[in-house]
């Protein structure tokens, strides 16, 4: 539906229902289903895709995504367009299966070796899956770069109804697809490699200009009673959702509490969480896993306030009635402080 | 006056970045003849791999792609599921094909990919500095085994071709070599059937040419040849292992 051409996968808990999904559906709608010998094997076949010029995409859980992050680093110094699902699982190494969010910093910061971001995008809803899909797709043919939706195996397993927005596929044009010239123009080369230390360095500030723009234009971030709040929650993903029901346990008891919830992780939406916190007295980060965004978020209100965390790793999830615990506990705290 | 011998037109009007004598200037040659022959420059995709052919994409005047060490025939697998007429060939060395990329190698080859590998066996990882590789020979000499390689501790050459050729998705599996006229007319053979196999969508083609490295062999170039063809070829028997238009060997 968003003009996807092709699906390279392999098995892992808890993301192999949308490789069950494309090996069904791809078929039908005249595109590519392959299981790949490997997670390397799979986005390579994604970097190949990519560099012919048709929409592409691959999904893995947590350790399929270390596996990945070499092809992943070459896709974006290669400045190709494609779209990664990371269905987040416990770790480190082999950890577990069941859903977490220890792959923040991976996702953010170090998805491969170099100097480079990758659009991550941050579900909280089937819905949102289906839509943010569409989204990265237009983010990373526009961008030329890879894109990412961290979900986590709460989302990946969760049914939910879904409408199918409108299709329209936004595929530009790719003039620098190595799809063949036809004779018609010079070779296109999808290429990573810059021996010369200029040539890198100046291919390299120039992606981080594209960037710059990026981190101007794309930031999104979900409010939700922030206006005369004091206690902020910040989470993204399933963890906004129980967020979500605390900040509403609490209002109900009168504790003046609101959520922001980050949609893209890159770019971060720091000016919104500043703009948003800016009247409230303590920021709790809420997330699944021992608290990685919770240093993004510090960093948008530039440590001015105390930001908390609370959070759970290895699969187990923190209810709403423990994060409200988190929320009257600050509430206590700060209406004695003030 | 008539002009007997020209760069094929595939071929990129620049200067090569290899030693001395070695064959890979041969062998690119002969691939950009084949496509010339063809009529298939704008039509072809090639995937260039980690090692000396690495800048293999400033050579050939098709679109070309380069891939991460090893992944070659995954990349090109994701080329030509993506535009099933292209022709796409990746060109890789032994230390990318048959160590770190063994498992994409035969698992392109185990689905019958239709695409063609062009593979420089010449026993050595050139671009680092000449260290063992999966082909190297026992009791070979190189950076990593000082002593010679000792199959004790080493283990043993892999035989690509004899392996490839087991596979039922495989439709071409020939080992050439690079040492003389004749051989070099043959490998030419060689590359214009794997090429035509895509053509007929055949399946996975290989072709195997025994190279030199004369640099990190430490020999001369003609040296390099004599060796190849005292030591290489013994242990790799040139031939056709596999072949689906002759009913496989």
């Amino acid at each position: 539906m968003a003009g996807c051409k092709s699906f390279f996968g392999y098995p892992i808990t808890p993301q192999t229902e949308i490789s069950a999904y494309m090996a069904k559906r791809m078929p039908k709608e005249g595109g590519v289903f392959l299981q790949a010998e490997s997670e390397i094997a799979a986005v390579n076949m994604v970097l190949g895709a990519a560099a012919a010029g048709v929409r592409t995409m691959t999904s893995s859980s947590s350790p399929g995504i270390s596996l990945k992050s070499e092809g992943i680093s070459y896709i974006a110094g290669s400045d190709l367009p494609c779209v990664i699902i990371n269905v987040q699982r416990g770790g480190p190494g082999l950890g577990g299966i069941q859903p977490s969010q220890a792959d923040y910093w991976q996702a953010t910061r170090a998805l491969g070796h170099g100097d480079f971001h990758v659009l991550v995008y941050a579900p909280a809803s089937v819905q949102e899956m289906v839509d943010l899909v569409i989204e990265a797709f237009d983010r990373a043919d526009e961008y030329r770069m890879p894109a990412m939706l961290l979900a986590d195996g709460m989302l990946g397993q969760m049914m939910e109804p879904v409408t199918f927005p409108e299709v329209k596929k936004n595929v530009p044009d790719k003039p620098w697809a190595t799809n063949g010239h036809q004779g018609k123009r010079d070779h296109n080369v999808a290429n990573s490699l810059f021996l010369s230390p200029g040539d890198l360095h100046s291919k390299v500030v120039r992606r981080f200009e594209k960037y710059k723009e990026i981190e101007q234009k794309l930031p999104k971030a979900e409010t939700y009673k922030t206006e005369d709040a004091d206690i902020i929650v910040t989470a993204y993903g399933a963890a906004a959702r129980i967020a979500r029901s605390a900040v509403n346990m609490a209002r109900k008891e009168g504790i003046k509490a609101g959520l922001i919830r980050p949609v893209t992780l890159y770019p971060f939406p720091k000016e919104i969480i500043r703009k948003h916190t800016e009247n409230a007295k303590e920021i709790l980060c809420v997330e699944m896993s021992m608290g990685q965004m919770v240093e993004d978020v510090r960093l948008s209100v530039e440590c001015k306030k105390p930001v908390r965390f609370y959070g759970k790793t290895g699969g187990l999830i923190p209810e709403p009635a423990e994060v409200f615990e988190q929320i009257k506990r600050i509430e206590k705290r700060i209406g004695g402080a003030y | 006056m008539t002009a007997v011998f020209d760069r094929p037109k595939s071929m990129r009007d620049v200067t090569m970045h290899y030693c001395p004598g070695c064959t890979h200037g041969i062998v690119h040659r002969l691939i950009c003849e084949v496509i010339d022959e063809m009529g298939i420059e704008g039509n072809t995709v090639g995937v260039c791999p980690v090692g000396c052919s690495v800048m293999a994409y400033d050579y050939f005047n098709c679109d070309m792609i380069e891939a991460p060490h090893g992944r070659a025939p995954a990349v090109a697998t994701g080329v030509k599921r993506s535009l099933p007429d292209r022709f796409v060939f990746t060109y890789q060395g032994d230390g990318d094909l048959a160590a770190i990329g063994t498992a994409e190698t035969v698992h392109a080859a185990a689905r019958g990919e239709n695409i063609t590998v062009i593979f420089i066996n010449n026993t050595t990882y050139g671009m680092t500095g000449g260290q063992m590789a999966p082909t190297t020979l026992p009791g070979q000499v190189t950076q990593t085994s000082p002593y010679g390689r000792d199959t004790a501790v080493q283990g043993y050459p892999i035989r690509v071709c004899e392996m490839l050729a087991t596979l039922d998705g495989v439709a071409l599996a020939e080992r050439v070599s690079a040492d003389c006229f004749a051989n070099v007319k043959k490998a030419k053979k060689a590359i214009a059937k794997a090429f035509g196999n895509q053509k007929e969508k055949r399946g996975f083609s290989i072709v195997e040419v025994l190279s030199t490295c004369p640099t990190n062999w430490g020999l001369s170039p003609v040296e390099a040849l004599e060796r190849l063809r005292k030591d290489c070829i013994p242990y790799y028997p040139l031939g056709i292992y596999k072949d689906v238009t002759q009913g496989g060997e």
